[in-house]
């Protein structure tokens, strides 16, 4: 079998290819460092052990999923104590509990968020206490 | 290759075995499941219910109004169509169209009723919400998961009392003075009476209840033969909104006059 015009062909396969693929090169040259948000607030320098409801790692990758499941928890259940994996046990609460520590939220929240284009609507309705700093 | 008859009853058996499994997995997640975690001061019972003696209601008085509206940041708009209510106050001969008839005493034909969700033993919200945004506490409390709701508004054409009204419109600007300690709604979401859920997880009696300066109201566990509202209850007739629905409304009205 004979393949006419194979050149030809075979080179706008190759731009049809790099063409669709654009997206991943420009964003693969493009990169920037995500965004590191900020845990300085006055409450976190004042407490003794800096860990929030998990370890760092966990509450980086999970968080959304985490709060998701602790409304469940207190809506569904009734239930507003989360017991944290090495046993220590928090009061379930967005607006006192997470933004009682990370009152920050411009600095906190918003950075990653805005970062990676995320746009939770948490605070259409949830209070949002006077930033700290 | 054929099946003999010995082959076809051990298929039969393991495929049995298999559909049994399910069930007992189901059962055995429900019995592992950590029981939830209330504090000691928290207020619970098998099955919330409340009284309120009318007979004890200062005509036109908007203190339990004025107390829940308050404390869960409900939106005050002008416009009546865009109007959002967890209690209300209604004349007595609409909230018991049964009851209303020429011989009415002028004292109760004068009489605004307070009137919220009656949280329903069978409630009609419930079974109608597609996305499961309402639904019925194990102690009778028929709950919202605002996060759930969707704003189709079939609850409110399911429930028989009005309980339930829709954000028009977003609520933030329209809310006077906003209470931190709840949240607020969105736009598109509808919402109604919690019976004070999140108080009496602090073990503080619902804003209602608190707020009214005649103690008309009595809200207590109705699986409990020995509480204050079971006791009450049985003193006489109660009225409930149109009961002949069968939703099972578990809002008592008393008239002890």
């Amino acid at each position: 079998m004979k393949l006419y015009d194979g050149g030809k062909i075979i080179a706008g396969i190759l731009i049809f290819l790099i063409l669709i693929t654009i997206p991943f090169w420009y964003g693969r040259i493009k990169a920037t460092a995500l965004p590191e948000p900020s845990l300085a607030t006055e409450t976190i320098d004042r407490l003794e052990e800096r860990k929030c409801l998990e370890d760092r790692q966990y509450m980086r990758n999970n968080h959304a999923k985490l709060l998701t499941e602790l409304k469940n928890q207190v809506v569904r259940e009734g239930n507003r104590i989360y017991v944290a994996k090495d046993g220590r046990k928090h009061t379930i609460s967005l607006s006192s509990g997470c933004l009682g520590c990370h009152s920050n939220k411009s600095k906190f929240c918003d950075r990653c968020h805005d970062g990676v284009g995320a746009k939770p609507n948490c605070f259409s309705c949830h209070h949002q206490p006077k930033e700290v700093r | 290759m054929p099946l003999n008859r010995r082959e076809i009853l051990k298929i039969a058996g393991c495929l049995g075995l298999g559909l049994a499994c399910p069930p007992m997995i189901y059962e055995l997640a429900a019995k592992t499941k950590r029981p939830g975690d209330v504090p000691a001061s928290a207020l619970t019972a098998g099955s919330w219910g409340m009284a309120i003696d009318i007979a004890k209601c200062r005509n036109r008085c908007p203190d339990c109004i004025t107390a829940c509206h308050e404390e869960h940041n409900v939106p005050s708009f002008l416009d009546s169509r865009h109007q959002i209510r967890w209690i209300g106050s209604e004349p007595f001969g609409a909230v018991f169209p049964g009851q209303d008839h020429r011989m009415l005493p002028e004292s109760l034909k004068s009489l605004s009723v307070p009137v919220f969700c009656n949280h329903c033993d069978n409630p009609p919200c419930v079974r109608v919400c597609p996305t499961g945004a309402t639904f019925k506490r194990p102690d009778g409390i028929t709950m919202m998961d605002y996060h759930r709701c969707i704003g189709c508004r079939f609850c409110m054409a399911g429930c028989p009392y009005g309980s339930r009204s829709m954000n028009w419109r977003e609520p933030g600007p329209a809310v006077k003075k906003i209470n931190p300690n709840y949240p607020l709604r969105a736009a598109g979401v509808v919402e109604k009476c919690n019976f004070c859920e999140e108080r009496l997880a602090q073990g503080k009696l619902p804003a209602c209840v608190a707020a009214c300066p005649q103690k008309a109201m009595t809200v207590g566990d109705l699986a409990d033969e020995r509480s204050e509202i079971r006791r009450l209850l049985s003193g006489g007739l109660a009225l409930r909104r149109r009961g002949e629905l069968g939703t099972g409304p578990q809002v008592y009205y008393l008239w002890r006059g």
